[in-house]
């Protein structure tokens, strides 16, 4: 996959789409073959731009969102509210990239907001009322998370209970175990972990730095490892991959586990963000991971998805409701526009591969 | 038998210069045909040559790039199968388009069930779907759910559904491919009067010998090309000829009875099985397969064979008995052992156990050996794509390129990508269970090369197969499997149809063999 030279530029597109706007001016001078004058290089450039489109529906229609909503929104190209877009993509995003490995690999994860949460009081009630140092309480709250992804994980792989029914119970029990842990309240959090909702610089967001940082692993993890290459063959025929001799339970757990370490990376960001862990935050947000795997073009029927899509899926997502927002649109609309978009997204996406 | 001209009678459908190409890949060339009222018109063909693209653009499923077809010498459009089913067109694929939950009946009806203010008239509707099945010749009770029904009846259940669609041209493709002797002769029995009432039907096949049983005329495509349209009495040798663009000298190439196998013979065999035995599938089962020979494993479906293979590569478990390789036990019940040890296994079930259709023919073949190529969980990519890369020349994949989504390729190239995935692997003791089925003639060819090349070069293969001739033509020595025991064995001179067909019916010597529970014994195929 990551030798399909398709891919791989589709991959090189996903680091945001604020890039891919530059790309349209700066692109011909990175991407204009060899021998090539800054004319030739202009013209050759131009079908690159538009097959990459054409076989990416998600990114297109990032694209065309961002154009729109430029040309109706002064404000909405400017630096100050694309980092903002930014920031309010990166749990989406974060949580998405865990259920990517899911998804790919066949399975759904419905936990993964809840699991944020309970990843994120942990994190408070370790540092906050168990006087822990951070570093620790970072620790063990990325464990809890890895945990509840194991237990998932578990009872999927050795217990065959469907994916479905499995992350379920666990999104109840991970809600459940958040609220008994916080007594029903939100803890403040120490000012060193609230510093990582916080800017570089003074203007350059952190959240951004682990949203980036997390993208790159699961695209490392999935076009580059053993455990990567295995998802893909377990989502595409889990028989096939058993007789090919993949450990096929064993990865299973590795698989809930990487989407469990994922939603509490989640939950971190997005508590440090508000300085407190709340034990009903994330509530829901499993399903827009879900749409932005489903919209960056995952199948639900596993074996294709990557992380570059996913990027994307949760990039429109954000630029939408933040795009709406600058339009004033009111609250009860956006969630009838985002729900049309993400039908239209997958839609345009089957009509395009059925053509 | 018929001339080379078309039958007097009317012409039901005709296709001129069908074109498809599938990204980049052309699939039909311009192909032209024809079916007449009552006649049976065989579409032959090697896998890829572009009959299933074609019936798939007759039936609605895809639509051709350019070309034009006729019905009553009328250009139509088929865009969807609703076109097809208005237009009198009938198709039954290869995987059937029944609903295993649903009753026979509404299966007949679906989509069209008999309805009383708005409610489903089951009763109506079961009287249909019997007096359908009545005409069909078969005696099911229209409320059996479909998954209870064999293939051969299920196939019955489709044959019906077509003529109570009042179809004039019904396709067929492959529909004999899992049926046993005796439901093959009861369904040209059915195909017989379909064509005696003046339906049009369009035979796909693999065996030759049913071309001049059943059929009229035959167009063979090659390469998504109509090459040649010739009486459905030319020799098989001819027909072989047209769809290969070649002639097969010899259709199994293993020179059998050779003492290849015993030169060998001092050394200790690859793979000894002894004792297997799990209850209610096999017992007592023992066997030695040495480097360089070829093993056959004969039987009746429902025999035990892929039970047997499937628990000795460690898929499934056994209850008793021993496996060894080059003397080492192996652990029971593991798939990693028995590979680790050298074992691979080519399942029966291509599409469902054998490949990934959503991934590249690249990480097809590096299945096996992802886990050997990976360092502190990093795998080799270059590795792996310069092995793919090596393997698929060796194969002679016909692709067009790695990257190539597996579920695009023809089943013979599939079939190769499968048994590339173990010799990349350098498993040495190779299970094949059913390695040709459903691939072409020049396929089967190839792969009956590969198994020469393998045990040539110190492999062992044990090759279980239905298609008794192939069984014969390729192994140094036959195992034949009944109720569950190995019943015998014959080596490759005293092995004969009639000896291996003794052997596998089962005058069972003993009592307390394993209950054997098959309810549709597939029986074993002759040419």
């Amino acid at each position: 996959m990551a030798t399909d030279i398709h891919s791989s530029s589709g991959q090189g597109h996903g680091d945001g789409h604020g890039q891919g706007q530059h790309r349209l001016g700066k692109g011909p001078s990175k991407g204009g073959g060899p021998g090539g004058g800054p004319g030739g290089a202009l013209s050759d450039a131009k079908p690159v731009l538009r097959k990459v489109l054409l076989e990416n529906g998600a990114l297109s229609g990032l694209v065309v969102l961002t154009v729109v909503l430029a040309a109706m929104s002064p404000d909405f190209l400017s630096t100050q509210n694309l980092l903002n877009v930014g920031v309010q993509a990166a749990v989406t995003a974060i949580l998405a990239f865990g259920v990517t490995f899911v998804v790919v690999a066949g399975g759904i994860d419905l936990s993964v907001g809840s699991v944020a949460a309970l990843s994120a009081i942990m994190l408070g009630y370790t540092s906050t009322k168990e006087g822990l140092p951070v570093w620790l309480s970072v620790l063990l709250a990325v464990g809890t998370g890895v945990a509840c992804g194991l237990v998932s994980g578990g009872l999927i792989a050795y217990g065959k209970l469907p994916p479905f029914i499995a992350t379920l119970a666990m999104l109840s029990v991970g809600r459940g175990l958040s609220l008994v842990l916080s007594e029903g309240t939100p803890i403040a959090l120490p000012a060193s972990v609230a510093t990582v909702g916080e800017t570089l610089g003074g203007w350059f967001p952190l959240p951004l730095v682990v949203l980036v940082v997390m993208g790159g692993i699961t695209s490392l993890v999935l076009a580059r490892t053993y455990s990567g290459r295995s998802m893909y063959a377990i989502g595409g025929n889990e028989e096939a991959a058993r007789l090919s001799g993949i450990r096929v339970r064993r990865q299973k757990l590795v698989i809930y586990g990487l989407s469990g370490a994922f939603a509490a990376v989640a939950g971190i960001v997005l508590a440090s963000r508000l300085a407190s862990a709340q034990p009903q935050a994330a509530t829901g947000y499993e399903l827009d991971a879900i749409a932005a795997v489903v919209i960056g073009g995952a199948s639900l029927a596993g074996g294709v998805g990557k992380a570059s899509g996913t990027l994307i899926g949760a990039l429109i997502l954000a630029v939408l409701r933040n795009g709406l927002n600058l339009l004033e649109v009111s609250i009860f609309w956006q969630q009838v526009v985002i729900g049309a978009v993400i039908a239209l997204a997958v839609l345009l996406d089957t009509l395009r591969r059925r053509a | 038998m018929s001339t080379p001209d078309p039958p007097p009678s009317r012409e039901l459908l005709r296709t001129e210069g069908i074109r498809k190409t599938f990204t980049g890949v052309v699939a039909l060339d311009g192909v032209d045909f024809d079916l007449h009222e009552g006649e049976v018109h065989v579409l032959l063909g090697e896998n890829g040559a572009g009959k299933s693209t074609l019936i798939k653009v007759l039936s609605g499923v895809h639509r051709a790039d350019s070309g034009r077809v006729l019905r009553d010498g009328k250009p139509v459009r088929i865009h969807s199968a609703g076109d097809a089913e208005r237009l009198g067109v009938a198709t039954m694929h290869q995987e059937f388009n029944l609903v295993p939950h649903l009753s026979v009946a509404e299966n007949i009806f679906l989509g069209r069930q008999p309805r009383r203010f708005g409610l489903l008239d089951r009763s109506r509707m079961n009287a249909d779907a019997a007096e359908v099945l009545g005409r069909v010749g078969v005696d099911i009770p229209p409320d059996t759910p479909v998954r209870e029904l064999g293939v051969a009846r299920s196939q019955m259940v489709e044959i019906a559904k077509a003529l109570s669609l009042r179809a004039r041209v019904l396709i067929m493709d492959e529909p004999t491919a899992a049926l046993t002797a005796d439901e093959v002769e009861k369904l040209f029995d059915l195909v017989r009067r379909l064509r005696a009432d003046g339906v049009g039907i369009v035979f796909i096949t693999h065996h030759l010998e049913e071309i001049a049983a059943l059929g009229d005329r035959v167009t063979v495509l090659r390469d998504g090309r109509s090459v040649g349209r010739t009486p459905a009495s030319t020799p098989r040798d001819d027909l072989v000829r047209m769809m290969v663009g070649r002639s097969i000298e010899q259709q199994y190439p293993r020179e059998t009875g050779t003492p290849r196998a015993t030169s060998g013979n001092a050394e200790a065999p690859l793979l000894r099985v002894s004792g297997l035995g799990r209850a209610g599938s096999f017992s007592g089962v023992g066997f030695e397969l040495r480097a360089g020979e070829v093993v056959g494993l004969a039987g009746l479906v429902g025999a035990g064979r892929t039970e047997v293979a499937r628990a000795v590569f460690g898929a499934d478990p056994y209850d008793s008995g021993t496996v060894e390789v080059q003397g080492r036990r192996l652990r029971r019940h593991d798939i990693n052992a028995a590979l680790a040890a050298g074992i691979g296994l080519v399942p029966e079930d291509r599409k469902g156990q054998g490949l990934l259709p959503d991934s590249s023919v690249e990480d097809n073949l590096g299945l096996v050996t992802l886990r050997r190529a990976s360092r502190a969980g990093f795998v080799n990519l270059t590795g792996q794509q310069e092995s793919a890369s090596r393997i698929a020349g060796r194969l002679n994949v016909r692709m067009s390129g790695l990257g190539q989504r597996m579920g695009t390729l023809s089943g013979g190239n599939q079939q190769k990508v499968v048994i590339g995935k173990w010799l990349l692997a350098q498993s040495r003791v190779l299970i094949l269970d059913e390695p040709t089925r459903g691939i072409d003639v020049g396929a089967k060819v190839e792969i009956y090369e590969l198994i020469n090349e393998l045990t040539a070069s110190g492999h062992a293969v044990l090759m279980i197969s239905s298609d008794l001739p192939e069984v014969l033509g390729m192994s140094d020595r036959v195992l034949v499997m009944a109720q569950g025991r190995i019943a015998g064995e014959l080596a490759a001179r005293e092995a004969t149809q009639d000896a291996v067909m003794r052997l596998a019916v089962g005058t069972a010597h003993e009592q307390g063999t394993p209950a054997s529970k098959t309810k549709d014994k597939e029986g074993l195929r002759g040419h």
